[in-house]
């Protein structure tokens, strides 16, 4: 491990007890491995019925007629809703920064509205029965006829017609550093192509589900969502009820990678659906649901260019892309963000070009932007290593920069070469032969490849309180997001050091709109977002105990300074001795102590949302804050065949701070495994006539099955960010960045053969 | 799911006798692919009669040294059969590289032999499919067609048969006892299925009473030596893009006797009679090996999906016959 200095602006770390950077189990573990924690779908509700979706069958048109009567007829059917009964929702508030939740709805559709139908799977029915085999069966009957509009649905023909991106604060879509097409074109060695990426599907293991019951004009949805408070506050808005009567629960989310971040159609047809047979109904959508109305992420064609000095000095570095948006909805995929600062060129364009398609609206999916963009220039980094006849870290160290190669920013915590010198020692680099296809051993081709792994780390504010109980029990209340990482776990881990007590006696209490708000769960933003408010808190509450313990005669730690006290052992201490918690409050006469950060409401909240933004731009004015790490991964292909096996990798990585090490360990060989996927099998198919999805399922969508996965080895440098809260720059998402270029690059390395277009498969190699 | 009657059948009498009185019934094994499709509504049955409680859950040695097996047997208990394992060590295989262990552990042999497609035009209701509905149209044809047919596919059908086991079979000269009220007949298994021509929908010689009751393998000495290779996306859990089911012996360089099949190529489990004929007596290299390769697939036709497969069909002949060569077991 490497430590940096620390810097006068450092925010407390509050790190140093003895469960953060431990392998704590996870506090939901005894729950979730006993099927006692319950998932959205889980809930029993007296009177409960089910729903099911109709989806519409042409990208673009009219529905001319929907025939609802046999549905109707079926023996435990309560209604069939369609554009023709269905009671009006408010339509989609225009998105704004003051207010975050209205980045939220997945389409700007207001569904079952009108007979307008904007792309093949739109639901244009939701059948509500008494179970949810006779919805589904009964859905299966309704019949529509339609209007066909033309439409386009077709990103291979669509792409020349592309259109650079609106600027927005958040991603200005181009950048440019002198002139990089000029000095391309009298560069030494220069590498151009075009490298593409298909569109690929979360497919979290839960289903998209939601259980939505009113009382009056009262709400209750559970809902695996990664946004509860901006998920409830557009609920509000689109059913006219103050946000107070909105309840949004989850405290557990099985698996979201993206896909539960905004507000989908489902959500919002259960609880109309709700309201219309006045019974708590529930929707299950089945997996093909999913990939018709959930989107994913945008397929992508992009070229980058790299000029070079034939010392391997890069001078020119052109990173253009072009993705899609639904006409409908769906945003910008960043998949040019990092070529702003992998290497120090002298001259670099990066810019973002967009189309807008008939079909269902793309979205966040793991690493939106760097997990395809990773692909296009971590490839293309190798390829011209293998011009210079170069070893491509040695390539990448020559052009390592020393701060933010377009405007000068410096790095918060640039640790490349660690992560890099780590990983080539573990994964035993060195020696390495420059030229393809120089191993074999019996059918199989043999080569290893390397890529930068690369996600920018945010934070966002976030509201929790701290409770301390005269028994010593300390209860954190946060609205924030269990979707499997151990989010819980880790602030659980938080507080006790920083409270000094056993991690056994802290509870955490999330996944409710009751709670103080969290923010979204994405961006790998949550732990340090919420550390931050949590370490804030948990000053607040060691400085109120303090005052009640030095004002007494009898405590050891009259009189004792906020800086000489050390929280441990249960309570404070100072020089002269120090005590618990709970004889400090038992003294005091208090049952508990509690301390709040945020919660603010009204005027406050909107200022609160300005500051946050106001900060949110400045940070990013100062500094470039990212988690890396270095990717290493060997293949085997069938000198045959074609078919690549991935068997061995190794992944060093900067994430500031561990909180969890075997948590974070999970979610970065997690992000490896769906990189895996994304280099090699998937790839949502959508027919290139009607826009409509051919493999919308897990059968024929292939995600990696075990049989596909080698061992993974994880190492982190565990080297706090001295500018983030806790040190922590986030796991989430980092481990998927740089997978598919290594596979690629080891894939040419086995077999001499460059594959540009995602994924990989043994058609390309034969 | 569409509700349907549900009898289970107390003996194979009962079985064929309902299933021809009954109007639209349907027999039900496993259930591993037909109430998936149930559940996609593409096939809709008022009935069905549950044949796992049958007694046809035998593997038996036959005189003469062939092996009768119960259609009722699972997938999994077949492959792990030592009779199996020892005299036809590629059917074991082909089994163990299909599906998943728990799909094995419920699919039965008589179901795998009339599992239905993984088009996914014929899966989706909203596409055009004359395999699901006649005079309908291909949409695959035009549309996606990566994982199709490049042999014996026509105008009306690409689709390719799904199976493994029978891939395996194929190879293995098998032949299904069929019971229906009419008596009991027998069909080698490689007459049991039918190329779609124009009417895709049909796809066996079965009539819809029948009920597939055994496969029978013959005494076949060169299946000791024969492996199943299966090629496909990911190492597990997916259809093979190509298959190919070998047996072969040489003696003294030279092939005394060989059987070929090929997966994933064709509506059907597609024997390689051309290639077997190249091969027959001639020398066992790598060149006849080609030639034989090549001779089975002169007659493939791709489109632009999926030509690879007739390359990767011939690649993998001859791998999975140098394999054979090399590692002993063909002498």
């Amino acid at each position: 491990m490497t430590t940096a200095p620390a810097r006068p602006d450092a925010p407390p770390t509050g790190t140093s007890g003895p469960y953060v950077g431990a392998p704590v189990d996870r506090v939901d573990g005894v729950v979730k491995t006993t099927g006692a924690a319950r998932f959205a779908a889980e809930h029993p509700y007296p009177g409960l019925a089910h729903a099911a979706l109709v989806h519409a069958t042409i990208p673009r048109g009219r529905v001319t007629w929907i025939d609802s009567a046999a549905a109707l007829a079926v023996d435990g059917v309560l209604a069939v809703i369609t554009h023709e009964n269905a009671p009006a929702m408010r339509p989609v508030k225009t998105q704004s920064v003051l207010d975050l939740s209205t980045l939220v709805p997945g389409s700007t559709v207001n569904h079952l509205a009108s007979d307008e139908v904007h792309w093949d799977g739109q639901p244009v029915a939701v059948v509500v029965a008494e179970s949810r085999q006779i919805a589904l069966h009964a859905a299966s009957l309704v019949r529509a006829t339609y209007r066909e509009l033309p439409s386009t649905v077709d990103f291979a023909t669509e792409k020349r017609n592309a259109l650079p991106q609106k600027k927005s604060v958040v991603d200005p879509g181009r950048a440019a550093k002198g002139d990089a097409e000029a000095a391309l074109s009298t560069a030494a060695v220069a590498v151009d192509h075009l490298y593409t990426t298909p569109v690929h599907h979360h497919n979290a293991l839960e289903l998209h589900t939601t259980t939505a019951v009113w009382d009056g004009d009262r709400l209750t949805v559970h809902e695996p969502t990664q946004g509860i408070d901006w998920t409830r506050k557009h609920l509000a808005h689109r059913f006219g009820v103050p946000v107070e009567n909105v309840r949004v629960i989850a405290p557990f989310v099985g698996g979201a990678f993206g896909g539960k971040w905004h507000v989908w159609a489902g959500t919002l047809l259960t609880v109309l659906a709700a309201r219309v047979v006045g019974r708590p109904v529930r929707l299950v959508l089945t997996r093909e649901g999913v990939y018709r109305t959930v989107g994913g992420r945008s397929p992508s064609e992009q070229r980058v260019a790299l000029g070079a000095d034939a010392d391997g000095t890069l001078t020119a570095l052109i990173h253009t892309s072009v993705t899609q948006v639904g006409r409908v909805g769906g945003g910008p995929e960043p998949a040019t963000g990092l070529s702003r600062y992998a290497y120090a060129a002298e001259n670099v364009l990066v810019e973002q070009k967009q189309i807008a398609l008939d079909l269902v609206p793309n979205t966040y999916m793991r690493a939106p932007g760097e997990a395809i963009g990773s692909f296009a220039l971590e490839s293309a980094i190798d390829e011209l290593a293998h011009e210079l006849g170069v070893d491509p870290i040695e390539l990448r160290m020559r052009n390592e920069p020393e701060r933010d190669p377009i405007d000068g920013r410096r790095f918060s915590h640039r640790k490349l070469r660690e992560v890099y010198a780590l990983g080539a020692e573990r994964f035993g680099w060195a020696g390495r032969s420059l030229r393809p296809r120089s191993t074999r051993d019996g059918r199989w081709l043999v080569g290893t490849g390397v890529a930068t792994a690369f996600h920018p780390a945010n934070l966002f504010p976030a509201n929790v309180t701290v409770r301390i109980s005269a028994d010593g029990g300390v209860l954190v209340r946060c609205g924030l997001h269990e979707m499997g990482m151990g989010a819980a776990t880790a602030q659980a881990q938080i507080a006790a050091d920083a409270l000094g007590v056993p991690i056994e006696s802290v509870r955490v209490e999330h996944g409710d709109s009751t709670l103080p708000a969290a923010p979204a769960a994405s961006g790998s933003t949550q732990t340090a977002s919420i550390a931050s408010s949590l370490l804030a808190a948990c000053e607040k509450l060691k400085r109120s105990a303090l005052a009640l313990a030095r004002g007494s005669a009898d405590s050891p730690l009259r009189g004792a300074k906020p800086a000489e006290v050390q929280a441990r052992d249960g309570g404070l201490h100072a020089a002269r001795g120090g005590e618990t918690y709970a004889a400090i409050l038992a003294r005091a006469g208090r049952s508990s102590l509690d301390a709040a950060v945020g919660a603010e409401r009204g005027f406050a909240a909107v200022a609160g949302q300005v500051r946050f933004m106001s900060k949110f731009l400045l940070d990013r004015r100062r500094w470039v804050r990212a988690a890396s790490g270095a990717q290493f991964c060997e293949v085997r292909v069938d000198a045959h065949t074609g078919e690549v096996r991935v068997t061995r990798w190794v992944g060093a990585f900067d994430v500031g701070t561990v909180i969890n090490a075997k948590t974070v360990a999970s979610q970065l060989r997690g992000g490896i495994v769906m990189g895996i996927g994304m280099a090699l099998s998937e790839a949502t198919v959508v027919d290139p006539r009607t826009g409509r999805i051919v493999n919308p399922g897990l059968a024929e969508y292939h995600v990696p099955v075990h049989a596909d996965v080698p061992p993974i080895e994880i190492h982190c440098l565990g080297d706090p960010d001295p500018t983030m809260p806790a040190g922590v720059l986030g796991a989430g998402e980092v481990g998927i960045t740089g997978v598919a270029a290594a596979i690629a690059n080891a894939v040419h390395h086995a077999t001499g053969r460059r594959v540009r277009d995602l994924p990989v498969t043994l058609d390309d190699l034969l | 799911m569409r509700p349907f009657g549900y009898v289970s059948a107390p003996d194979v009498a009962t079985a064929v006798r309902v299933v021809s009185t009954e109007p639209n019934a349907k027999f039900l094994g496993g259930g591993t692919n037909l109430v998936d499709l149930m559940r996609e509504g593409v096939e809709r049955p008022d009935t069905l009669v549950d044949v796992t409680g049958l007694p046809l859950t035998a593997i038996e040695e036959l005189p003469g040294g062939g092996v009768r097996i119960g259609a009722l047997v699972r997938n999994a208990r077949l492959a792990a059969d030592p009779l199996i394992r020892s005299r036809y060590p590629v059917l074991s295989r082909a089994l163990l590289s299909g599906a998943s262990a728990q799909l094995r552990n419920v699919a039965t042999v008589g179901g795998n032999l009339v599992q239905r497609t993984r088009c996914p035009y014929f899966y989706d209701h909203a596409s055009a499919c004359n395999k699901r509905e006649p005079g309908a149209g291909c949409d695959a044809i035009g549309g996606v067609n990566r994982n199709h047919a490049v042999l014996g596919a026509s105008e009306h059908c690409i689709a390719t048969h799904p199976s493994d086991m029978a891939v395996a079979l194929a190879a293995l000269d098998a032949v299904v006892e069929l019971e229906s009220v009419r008596g009991t007949r027998r069909v080698p298994l490689l007459d049991l299925h039918r190329l779609p021509g124009e009417t895709p929908h049909v796809e066996t010689v079965l009539t819809a009473d029948e009920l597939i009751t055994a496969v029978e393998l013959p005494h076949l000495p060169v299946a000791a030596a024969s492996h199943y290779r299966k090629v496909r996306d990911r190492a597990s859990y997916a259809f093979a893009l190509v298959s190919v089911a070998a047996a072969l012996h040489v003696r003294e360089g030279v092939v005394t006797d060989v059987r070929l099949a090929l997966g994933g190529v064709a509506a059907k489990p597609w024997r390689a009679h051309q290639a077997e004929r190249v091969l027959l007596g001639a020398e066992a290299t790598e060149e006849v090996f080609l030639r034989a390769a090549d001779a089975e697939l002169a007659a493939a036709t791709g489109l632009p999906d999926n030509t690879f497969k007739i390359e990767l069909a011939r690649r993998t002949i001859v791998a999975t016959l140098q394999e054979l060569l090399t590692d002993g077991s063909a002498a």
